[in-house]
């Protein structure tokens, strides 16, 4: 009875871990969707094109997500400072993008703070990862 | 010499000559590793060997990581923890080359020294870039070797 219970705590705590591990881009999109429509109740989607500008465009301060990343994203980058390879951003070009959430919420929190001096909303990052979802090979 | 004492003296033998063989033999290749420091230092650049700085050096670097020479490099607490343990364990105990409170390699009056010979045209080469990219000139500095033998200036 008891290695019964083990099994079951196990295996529930396996169905409670996996899909914050392991997701696809399209799962970041729906938890961003949640959070976007928190953010503002008037929330009317995402767009992939407000996403490009967003990824292209400096904010106030020396750099682009285009500065590490290049103005496509399913190519390969260089760090602006370091000048180390980046592998390519666009989950079309490198599946390895968008497949783990402590991945994706580290990256985001530190090159939003790089790019635009503060965390970024639900809605940008949305907007970003449907233009990257929208990036072909 | 009993069979106890033999035992005893052949491992302090092994020990010597391995404890020489791996820090001794070329002082240009690194061969601590630990896969946190690895995956995380070498995100955005070469993950730099722990004997490049003091352990006070390492545990000031560590603990200001959201303003990582003007970068925010910051980590969920207990990956930082961990590798900074990884980076003390391991850290440059030679006091009289690195002063404590030095937190950028390239400004150590040891890493000076071992690029004296370096014209300023290299480091303002585009391949080159900054002294952070090691790889640039060390071929084998990913596998923590810069021995002489693995150094190709880009032209």
């Amino acid at each position: 009875m008891r290695r019964h219970i083990t099994v079951l705590v196990v295996l529930t705590g396996l169905s409670v871990i996996a899909p914050a591990s392991i997701a696809a881009p399209a799962d970041f999109l729906k938890t961003y969707e949640a959070a976007a429509r928190q953010e503002a109740p008037g929330f009317a989607g995402f767009s992939a094109q407000r996403g490009a500008a967003f990824y292209k465009t400096t904010h106030g301060r020396e750099w682009s997500c285009a500065s590490c990343h290049t103005q496509n994203p399913a190519a390969s980058g260089r760090h602006a400072k370091t000048d180390k390879p980046i592998t390519p951003l666009a989950p079309a070009a490198n599946a390895k993008r968008f497949a783990r959430a402590d991945k994706v919420e580290k990256w985001f929190r530190r090159n939003c703070n790089d790019v635009l001096g503060r965390e970024c909303t639900a809605r940008e990052k949305g907007d970003v990862l449907a233009y990257l979802m929208s990036v072909k090979k | 010499m009993n069979t106890a004492n033999r035992i005893g003296l052949l491992v302090m033998f092994v020990t010597a000559v391995t404890w020489t063989a791996t820090t001794r033999a070329d002082g240009h290749r690194y061969t601590a590793s630990d896969p946190a420091w690895k995956a995380e230092c070498g995100s955005c650049h070469i993950a730099y060997p722990p004997a490049l700085l003091p352990a006070a050096s390492w545990r000031a670097l560590m603990s200001g990581l959201d303003r990582h020479f003007g970068d925010d490099a910051s980590l969920d607490p207990a990956t930082r923890d961990k590798i900074t343990a990884f980076l003390e364990k391991n850290a440059s105990r030679k006091r009289k080359l690195i002063d404590a409170t030095e937190l950028r390699i390239s400004e150590t009056r040891w890493f000076r020294h071992e690029h004296d010979e370096v014209p300023a045209y290299v480091w303002k080469n585009t391949k080159v870039k900054s002294p952070a990219n090691c790889a640039a000139c060390h071929l084998n500095a990913e596998a923590g070797d810069y021995s002489e033998r693995n150094i190709r200036i880009p032209r």
